[in-house]
């Protein structure tokens, strides 16, 4: 067994050995209340300013503190840092920071064979093993023999350096997280005075937090320089970038900036009706603090009043968006169903967690996409789009948008808590290069009656895109009465006539279906041009298919990817690439619906990849379904 | 449909014509819906509002049918939720007269919350609330304004719950504009909804509707030309509060705070309460919605409470305005380089 015990006797100097890695995937785990999504957060910054590619993975209970100690308490922040381009956060951690004995407890688990393990030595007392539900002490029964076990007494190291400053030992002991990162930042060599500095910037004004956890930063970067504990220190190098400017975000943030873009881009005002809920939250947070740009943040009494507000600011001109996830999803379908009526642009945003009803609050799924297609009564098509990618939220909120106000409609934008919360580092885009988006009020009459009389008719529809006209009050001569009623088709009137009521909802249906000729094909990745499987994802899915496909191409293998961003309409070519490739494997955080869909959509026999656990898919379990179909077809 | 502008849209004057549009109005004959929208197409012009800036948004029920019939903007949504569109339109577009047009049943059964909550953020919006104390739209199941025990399709023995009074839960809901008018009165009608209209914030006025195919005469005792003089007692602003048809009776406020009806002869017109519709504390307009228990007994009519309170749309445009003149005009380049940046040559 690999067991090192530190010593403070050591005084012996070594050379320092410098290993390199092509990457590494880091897991911080630790009580709710130690503060390990800031740790791994910091450690994730300083990479990125490193030059490493990344991509993280925070994994928080719903508690906001379940009881310190327990399995259920634990909340971990994943990341993987590489030298090369990367898509995932990583299968299986190399490393593991443990706070307490839950910590190890419940990620012990998912670590590769031989990982290296730090814990917390000072957290393992009798009572913490017993809450976390250890009959033995497994730093000392053997059971972790298979890994490499660093137990550094983080708790009271920190209240020792911190003593010095004055800081209460009850107070430095928060400080231990610091303390973690100090000594991964060192044995990752992380650049350290960025972390110093933005230390002093984010404790400001809170004198000895500052202190306290400036020096156990400074601390556990020293302990792992003097304490001859790590044979080596490791290097990851930085990634190769294309040239070009970067920035790390994360999916929310992304889809906050990508909506402020699109508020730029059509010159609407944006508005945003929003009732707090996890994941969706840090959306209405990010926009609220963005006033500068002429953003309107209501807070509703509930999610109805969200797209309610959102409707109304529509009605009036602006750009009238709402945010939730599922719950407020269900809540707002009746809205929904009447901004699918007034035909008004309004862009719904569902960043999915897991359900049904409250579900996992904090954690990710898929399975909100036949609610997109589906939840709302009777004929009330709308366009969806989904993420891929933290970064991609930005353009997918631009690309919603674009069609909700282009065709006058409602439209659902998909992302997920995994997205939301996980970050990537993110060439940044030419915002002055993207395409305006032309909010084309009506400025005049569009309708001449039988008597001669130029009159505006609401339902007037543009010949191409069968969108009708948007006329904002204040306007003379446009006034006009829309509503939830059916309505004749042209002059908008209220129509009980039977054709009447087919022919708009076949119009609607229409509207809709046409923005399949304003959207581009999906794109096939199919190196040789000649594989016979095809693996067909949707949404944050993207990165682990596509760290699935490499490696099995890795293998010599061949085998196809395709990824969908407009849910519907799908891209017009997807029936044709469907109908090219033998098997096509569909996986999904949920129990089969886009294979659902493109099975009704294209009768193929779409294979459905299920996992819905509230993780991310793991690169290692799509590369296996994958090698496991090519087998069979043999 | 829509005419185009013939004068109406210019500066021009406007008449109650105007403002009609060409939609034949569906209501029951005879229903009280038809001399609220008279009174209202007569007051618009003389408001000097104008049709372009003017919208009527409302939700379900008989009365929500009122914005088709409009010549203006108009919106007719769902169940309950006009309060909450007109937020966003009234928050987003300052320079639009939005009138919120409701039921009993709209405005304080499904859509209780965004009612209140709109009366608490003070938003600009007219809400008149049609009571008829019924659900007429779906042929008249009691509402939560319907007396105890009311009979009805959905209570054939007697409906079991205490009804709202609505201008006390407008009061406790923080509103800054409390009033009551009914239909029979076209001249009081008016003349409130000129007050509630002209109103900074958001006013909440409960118009007492007679629907007289599923709960005729439910204000009769009240509002009839006979009746009124002895059973309305009028909220005067700084006058006491004196009514009957020699104003002989009037409200006095006892030591313990009950506000009670007596006769002028017995307590001298010095003994009476003058009514104060400014006062902050709300707590002496609760105790005026609280003399009836419903329109059966002498009941005050006009403005509860008219009191100034910044305007929440305002109040956001400011914070607008405040962040673009400390920090600048967003600027989207520096946006997605809020965070730190590094560049790969
Ligand atoms: C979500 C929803 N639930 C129920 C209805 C049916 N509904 C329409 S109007 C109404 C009641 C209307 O009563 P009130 O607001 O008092 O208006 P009135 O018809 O009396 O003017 C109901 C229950 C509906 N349209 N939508
Ligand atoms: S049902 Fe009643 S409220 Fe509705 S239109 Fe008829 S009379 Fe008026
Ligand atoms: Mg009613």
């Amino acid at each position: 067994m690999l067991h090192h015990r530190y010593t403070m006797t050591t005084t012996e100097h070594r050379d320092e050995h410098h290993r390199q890695l092509d990457r590494v995937v880091i897991r911080f785990a630790g009580d709710s209340g130690d503060g390990m999504q800031l740790t791994g957060d910091r450690f994730t910054a300083s990479s990125a300013l490193f030059g490493n590619d990344l991509s993280t993975f925070p994994d928080f209970p719903a508690e906001i503190r379940a009881p310190a100690g327990t399995l259920a308490g634990v909340s971990a922040f994943q990341v993987q840092i590489s030298d090369h381009d990367i898509l995932t956060p990583g299968d299986a951690p190399n490393v593991l920071v443990a706070m307490n004995p839950a910590a190890l407890k419940a990620n012990v688990g998912v670590l590769e064979k031989g990982a290296t393990i730090v814990v917390n030595v000072d957290a393992f007392d009798e009572r913490s093993l017993t809450k976390a539900g250890y009959a033995a002490n497994p730093l000392t029964d053997g059971s972790l023999s298979a890994f490499a076990l660093y137990e550094v007494p983080m708790t009271s190291m920190t209240q020792e350096v911190c003593k010095e400053a004055g800081v209460k030992p009850r107070d430095a002991e928060r400080s231990k997280n610091f303390f973690a990162l100090g000594l991964l930042s060192w044995l990752y060599n992380r650049p350290v005075d960025a972390t110093v500095e933005w230390i002093q910037k984010r404790f400001a004004d809170r004198e000895m937090v500052r202190e306290a956890n400036t020096r156990a930063f400074r601390a556990g970067y020293h302990f792992g320089e003097t304490a001859e504990l790590f044979e080596s220190t490791y290097e990851v190098q930085p990634a190769h970038f294309e040239p070009g400017e970067y920035t790390q975000v994360t999916g929310n943030q992304a889809l906050a900036w990508g909506l402020i873009a699109a508020s730029r881009l059509s010159g609407l005002p944006l508005f945003l009706g929003s009732y707090p809920i996890t994941p969706a939250s840090d959306i209405l947070h990010e926009l609220s603090r963005r006033k500068e740009f002429g953003v309107r943040t209501f807070q509703a009494e509930d999610e109805i009043a969200g797209i309610g507000s959102a409707i109304g600011a529509a009605f009036g001109g602006s750009l009238g968006v709402t945010t939730t996830s599922g719950p407020g999803v269900d809540l707002k379908s009746e809205a929904l169903g009447l901004a699918v009526n007034l035909e008004l642009p309004l862009v719904l945003v569902d960043i999915q967690r897991g359900g049904p009803s409250t579900g996992l609050p904090t954690k990710a799924e898929q399975a909100d996409l036949l609610h997109a297609m589906y939840g709302r009564h009777g004929e009330a098509p709308l366009p969806i789009v989904a993420a891929k990618s933290p970064s991609h939220c930005f353009e997918a909120a631009i690309e919603a948008v674009r069609l909700a106000v282009k065709y006058r409609t409602p439209v659902i934008l998909l992302s997920d808590g995994y997205l939301a919360n996980g970050a990537e580092p993110w060439r940044l885009p030419d915002v002055d290069a993207f395409e305006r988006i032309d909010p084309a009020f009506a400025s005049g009459p569009n309708h001449v009656l039988d008597d001669g009389t130029e009159v505006f008719w609401p339902y007037v529809r543009d010949d191409a895109t069968l969108a009708r006209p948007w006329a904002p009050p204040g306007v003379p001569g446009l006034e006009h009465r829309i509503g939830g009623l059916e309505k004749a088709d042209g002059s908008g009137n209220v129509s009980y006539d039977p054709a009447n009521h087919e022919k708009m909802v076949r119009l609607r249906a229409a509207k809709v279906a046409g923005i399949v000729r304003d959207i581009p094909p999906v794109d096939v990745d199919d190196e040789t041009g000649d594989a016979e499987l095809l693996v067909l994802g949707w949404g944050s899915t993207y990165g682990a298919i596509l760290a699935g496909v490499r490696r099995v191409r890795a293998r010599g293998k061949r085998v196809a990817h395709a990824h969908l961003v407009h849910m519907h309409p799908f891209p017009a070519n997807l029936g044709e690439v469907l109908a090219r490739y033998r098997t096509v494997l569909v996986p999904e955080m949920n129990l089969g619906q886009l294979s659902r869909l493109v099975r009704a959509e294209y009768l193929v026999d779409a294979r459905s990849m299920s996992k819905v656990q509230g993780v991310p898919f793991r690169a290692g379990e799509i590369e296996a379904a994958i090698c496991s179909l090519l087998e069979d077809a043999r | 449909m829509t005419t185009t502008d013939t004068g109406a849209g210019g500066l021009a004057p406007t008449t109650r014509k105007d403002w009609a549009s060409d939609q034949e109005v569906r209501w029951c004959p005879g229903c009280g819906d038809y001399s609220i929208l008279a009174a209202i197409q007569m007051l618009l012009p003389d408001l000097g509002a104008r049709r372009e800036n003017t919208v009527f948004l409302s939700g379900i029920g008989c009365a929500a049918r009122f914005p088709y019939y409009m010549n203006t903007y108009g919106l007719h949504s769902i169940h309950g939720r006009a309060p909450a569109i007109a937020t966003g339109l009234a928050t987003t577009r300052p320079d639009l007269d939005v009138w919120v047009i409701t039921g009993d049943g709209d405005a304080l059964s499904i859509g209780g919350n965004h009612l209140i909550h709109a009366l608490r953020r003070n938003v600009r919006m007219t809400i008149l609330m049609f009571n008829n104390q019924i659900y007429g739209l779906t042929k008249g199941q009691y509402s939560p304004t319907s007396e105890l025990a009311k009979v009805t399709k959905s209570t054939p023995f007697g409906s079991l719950d205490t009804p709202f009074n609505p201008i006390s839960l407008a009061l406790g809901a923080e509103a800054t504009f409390v009033a009551r008018t009914h239909d029979m009165d076209r001249q009081h009608m008016q003349e409130t909804f000129r007050r509630a209209h002209d109103h900074d914030g958001a006013a909440f006025v409960e118009v007492y509707q007679n629907c007289n195919v599923f709960n005729d005469g439910a204000f009769e005792k009240i509002t009839a030309r006979d009746a009124r003089a002895g059973m309305l007692i009028p909220l005067v602003h700084g006058e006491p509060l004196r009514f009957g048809a020699e104003r002989e009776k009037g409200v006095v406020q006892r030591a313990d705070g009950r506000l009670e009806i007596v006769d002028v002869a017995d307590v001298g017109e010095d003994a009476l309460l003058v009514h104060d519709e400014r006062r902050e504390d709300p707590g002496l307009a609760f105790a005026l919605s609280r003399l009836s228990r419903g329109p059966l007994e002498p009941t005050p009519i006009g403005v509860f409470r008219c009191v100034e309170r910044p305007e929440y749309g305002d109040a956001m445009a400011r914070q607008v305005a405040d962040a673009q003149e400390r920090r600048g005009v967003g600027d989207l380049k520096a946006l997605v380089r809020s965070g730190a940046t590094w560049t790969v040559e």
